[in-house]
């Protein structure tokens, strides 16, 4: 499906899905996708911190892929299938395995990287499901924090990958008697 | 950062898309991992993006006779997950687990990288040591560009305005071989300070052939041919080495930044060079 146009710059039609749902806005071939995903379909949860490929926060899954969203154009993701972090929790609002480690290992302090660290250990479990944890350092080497938080964020993608294997329950015993109201 | 304005077309063919860069200020993008960052900074401002990610057909990696052939649109994470790759030429993917960051190796490709030719880029070392040639296709029909002098200077290449790589040609890794890339890294970016590219080969425990190239260092990524002579029928031990890497970065134009300064970079130059022989001669087997 060629679009092709000459010298003067005009509107494109972008036809994504996001997280399941179909999507279809107008943008400036300049349009960058993660401003794209923020601003014109209101998903928020992707941010956008050093906005030069460096810091990770504005990862996203384009076709399957984690990959960094300020540096795509919208219009290259035309007909792409897109996971963003309000992807992640199902409907019920239980969160994934990966969120529920963070939650129980202190993964996050003030929590502005953390859709992209998110994002960025799906793929990681994906790609290798039992990383050592010099692994997940490596694999989280597109991925800054800005509270330097880093030894909690580890721990917690070794914990989602034993949540993941079935080594460890989705949730932490005595966090769910907390919940539970039991003390 | 949004760049300057610009129109966009995505062709569905090479042939239209070298058709479209007859407007001298259309730029190609594929991962646009190089050319995007430019452009949000303004350092490059074209009026067209000629858009090749839609082209079907172009992320081949597959193995032709004596080269690996390696198509426009294959990024750096297909090169690292390849068994084709793993089993011709292990040091092209050692070399792209290198490059930037995993987010960043899913969209940037050999070829872009190659095209943009910037000095500090990994893969560029990696080519001129395994050897091979660049297919382009321009106006004119296809060429093949030899890898020795494609890279002319800084960002500077032998294609022409309306070329555009179709396919990088390596030859494979020699058999008994053993090859190894090394970097020192700028740790926010990931560029090489340094980057040395090895393939050695033994007989006997001395050194038979040997390619050696390096990146980070110069304007563009080079061939060093002094120290390839100087190591041939040389022991493969930590003295002979030593003394045979010397001139590495001998009339060259060394760079400097306020990361590392010209004299820093020559110096990591002979050290990364010295270790990626010896890793590579570990590596191979003695014939």
């Amino acid at each position: 499906m060629a679009q092709t146009e000459t010298r003067e710059p005009g509107l494109h039609t972008v036809t994504v899905t996001v997280n399941g749902k179909p999507f279809s806005r107008e943008v400036e071939p300049r349009q960058l996708l993660v401003y794209f995903i923020r601003e014109q379909l209101g998903l928020t949860g992707t941010h956008v911190g050093c906005d030069t490929s460096q810091c990770g926060a504005c990862t996203i899954l384009l076709d399957g892929t984690a990959v960094k969203s300020c540096t795509i154009l919208a219009v290259q993701a035309e007909g792409a299938n897109i996971k963003t972090i309000e992807g992640f929790a199902d409907a019920n609002g239980k969160l994934h395995p990966i969120q529920q480690a963070f939650w129980e290992e202190h993964g996050l302090q003030c929590g502005f990287c953390t859709p992209g660290m998110v994002i960025a250990i799906d793929q990681l479990l994906r790609d290798n499901a039992n990383p050592t944890e010099a692994e997940v350092r490596r694999g989280l080497d597109g991925n800054l924090c800005r509270c330097t938080g880093y030894q909690n964020i580890v721990k917690s993608a070794l914990s989602a990958g034993r949540k993941l294997r079935g080594e460890e329950p989705f949730e932490k015993p005595d966090l769910a008697m907390a919940a539970a109201g039991g003390h | 950062m949004f760049p300057a304005k610009f129109a966009y077309a995505a062709p569905s063919s090479l042939q239209e898309a070298v058709g479209l860069l007859e407007d001298p200020d259309a730029k190609v993008l594929a991962g646009g991992h190089s050319l995007l960052p430019l452009m949000k900074l303004r350092l490059a401002q074209p009026k067209l993006l000629v858009d090749i990610g839609r082209i079907p057909g172009l992320n081949y990696i597959r193995v032709e006779g004596n080269q690996l052939a390696i198509g426009a649109l294959a990024t750096y994470r297909d090169i690292q997950l390849s068994q084709v790759v793993h089993q011709n030429a292990p040091v092209l993917a050692e070399a792209a687990h290198e490059v930037g960051d995993p987010q960043v190796r899913a969209k940037g490709t050999l070829a872009g990288s190659l095209a943009h030719a910037d000095p500090a880029g990994d893969l560029p070392a990696v080519v001129l040591a395994l050897g091979g040639s660049i297919r382009a296709v321009g106006p004119s029909g296809e060429r093949d560009i030899n890898l020795d002098g494609f890279f002319v200077d800084m960002l500077t290449t032998q294609l022409q305005e309306r070329e555009i790589i179709r396919e990088v040609r390596l030859n494979l890794q020699p058999a008994g071989s053993g090859a190894a890339y090394l970097k020192f890294d700028q740790p926010a970016s990931h560029y090489a300070l340094t980057g040395v590219c090895a393939i050695v080969s033994l007989s006997s425990g001395t050194i038979s052939a040997v390619r050696i190239a390096v990146t980070g260092v110069g304007p563009k990524a080079y061939r060093a041919t002094a120290v390839e002579q100087a190591l041939v029928g040389k022991a493969a031990n930590e003295e002979a080495v030593k003394a045979a890497v010397e001139p590495v970065a001998n009339g060259v134009d060394v760079q400097g930044d306020i990361h590392a300064g010209p004299e820093y970079r020559a110096h990591l130059a002979r050290v990364f060079t010295r270790r990626a022989v010896l890793l590579a001669a570990q590596r191979a087997t003695s014939s």
